[in-house]
């Protein structure tokens, strides 16, 4: 059976069990609205899920393009440089000791209610754990590949030489390591962006839903959960599409193809 | 690959052939020992200028660490001294080429044996290195991944890049070790013949791999380890499997391996 055909079957039962749960129980659709009146719900708003999808879209994409930046230059960073690792690592470990939706109303008063607090709050997400894959990545490539930099380089190293081993051989090497760390920051960089809507934002999925709630339109509210649920999985599934596809020599690649 | 084997003279950078380079390789007082373990205790060993030395002996007697004493990757607290006859140190005229083949998987057969020229700031001469993957017979695949290639060809790749670095001391470390026997004989044919001139250090646990290539042949054994010279077939490598002495000098090689097994 084809994986198409799983998934179709799968989201079929989920929603027929969930219908099934409504008209079995009996609950008020302000609790637990139907499938069918979702979906009449997502019709009707369809014009502002759009636009809010694309505004949620865009903080989570810009924040995954600053968070993958900044923590893969982290990451080169710590692992080029002695200085930088004995001084930012300590750091960077001990930063993760804030729990990162406790910098949201800070990140909202600094920045405004705009997309710049989300993309922000996403983008801090995500950081570490890119740092900390590509960093380890870096940390254990073959060490026989170093052997052979040491030799073909001689004695005589150069920072542009030690430069030049960096970028061809240790940087490439830890790409598909790069690659999971983006793949882990890319599932959860739309929690960082909706945490960002929720504590203050004038457009975006979390902001729909708040003020949905807030109306007792519950229906519109499962529409925007819906959509963004849809939407994280579509950025997921492109994401490791492009990924795999940018490193076809990983053997998990092939077995995709 | 007969027709790889009747093919041109491979292509030396400056038209120079590496026989009038020749350098020798002495090395002495090499010391190493892991925790109370004395691997070497003052041991020397000449290369010749020019010839293939084959290093035989029992595994964990240290083979592999003095060829890497030797390309300058030791371990901590290995200690000797390392001499070219030219008085000039060794490092950056020497290639080294491991059991495993280090192919980089991401790039191209071709890219793979241009890493030498790209690490150290080269233009690289793709023209040179395309005439190398030629003589080794993948002239078709230069611009294939690793990955897709069988393990000989891949084997193959990993020595044209050796020889692509053009180094008058080549030190190999079991390089045809993980392939079959046809692949292996054709693949010793080709190295004997494109090494040519050039000092070689080649470690190896195939007997007849070192009377087939080896000017000398030496076995290494016992705790501090010792080095027996075998006094090799007649004939200048590489040498047929049906040299008239080899069968004679196959079982005096063996008889100096068993015994060398039996000090460990």
């Amino acid at each position: 059976m084809g994986a198409a055909v799983r998934v179709l079957v799968i989201l079929g039962g989920l929603i027929a069990a969930w219908s099934m749960l409504v008209s079995l129980t009996g609950v008020p659709p302000y609790i637990l609205p139907g499938p069918y009146a979702v979906l009449l719900a997502w019709q009707a708003h369809a014009g502002t899920l759009i636009a809010n999808t694309a505004v949620t879209l865009g903080e989570v994409c810009l924040g995954l393009i600053a968070g993958v930046v900044g923590g893969a230059l982290a990451a080169m960073l710590v692992t080029a440089s002695a200085v930088a690792r004995r001084w930012l690592l300590p750091l960077l470990v001990a930063s993760q000791a804030i729990p990162v939706f406790a910098l949201a109303p800070l990140l909202v008063l600094w920045l405004g209610y705009g997309m710049a607090s989300k993309i922000a709050m996403a983008a801090l997400i995500i950081f570490f754990p890119v740092t900390a894959s590509f960093h380890d990545g870096l940390r254990q490539v073959e060490p026989g590949w170093l052997d052979l930099v040491r030799v073909m380089q001689g004695q005589k190293l150069t920072m542009a030489s030690r430069l030049r081993g960096f970028l061809l051989v240790r940087v490439p090497a830890a790409l598909p390591s790069l690659a999971s760390g983006i793949r882990v920051g890319v599932a959860i960089a739309p929690i960082g962006a909706v945490i960002g809507e929720w504590v203050g934002a004038g457009a975006g999925l979390g902001h729909l839903m708040l003020h949905a709630n807030g109306r007792l339109q519950i229906d519109l509210m499962f529409a925007a959960l819906l959509t963004l649920a849809a939407m994280a999985v579509a950025l997921y599934l492109g994401v490791d599409w492009l990924l795999a596809r940018a490193m076809p020599w990983r053997p998990q690649a092939a077995a995709n193809a | 690959m007969n027709d790889v084997a009747g093919g041109p003279v491979w292509p030396v950078a400056g038209g120079k052939h590496p026989r009038d380079n020749g350098l020798a390789v002495r090395i002495e007082g090499a010391r190493l020992a892991y925790g109370p373990l004395q691997l070497f205790d003052s041991l020397s060993l000449a290369l010749e200028p020019g010839r293939i030395t084959c290093l035989l002996g029992p595994s964990g007697v240290g083979k592999s660490s003095l060829l890497r004493l030797i390309a300058g990757l030791a371990p901590q607290g290995a200690d000797g001294r390392v001499l070219a006859s030219d008085n000039r140190p060794l490092a950056g005229r020497l290639a080294w080429m491991d059991q495993r083949d280090l192919l980089l998987p991401w790039a191209s057969a071709l890219e793979n044996v241009l890493l030498g020229a790209r690490l150290r700031g080269e233009t690289p001469d793709r023209e040179r290195a395309c005439a190398l993957l030629d003589a080794v017979g993948l002239g078709d695949v230069i611009g294939a991944r690793p990955d897709t290639l069988s393990g000989g060809m891949r084997s193959r790749v990993a020595l044209a890049r050796t020889l692509f670095e053009d180094r008058p001391v080549v030190l190999m470390d079991e390089p045809f070790a993980g392939l079959d026997a046809i692949v292996r004989h054709r693949l010793q044919e080709l190295a004997a013949r494109l090494l040519a001139g050039r000092t070689v250090l080649l470690v190896t646990h195939d007997p007849l791999e070192a009377l087939r290539l080896g000017d000398r042949i030496l076995v290494m054994s016992g705790r501090p380890v010792t080095i027996q010279e075998i006094q090799p077939p007649l004939g200048g490598v590489p040498r047929p499997v049906d040299a008239p002495d080899l069968a004679e000098a196959h079982a005096r090689l063996l008889a100096a391996l068993s015994l060398a097994a039996g000090e460990i």
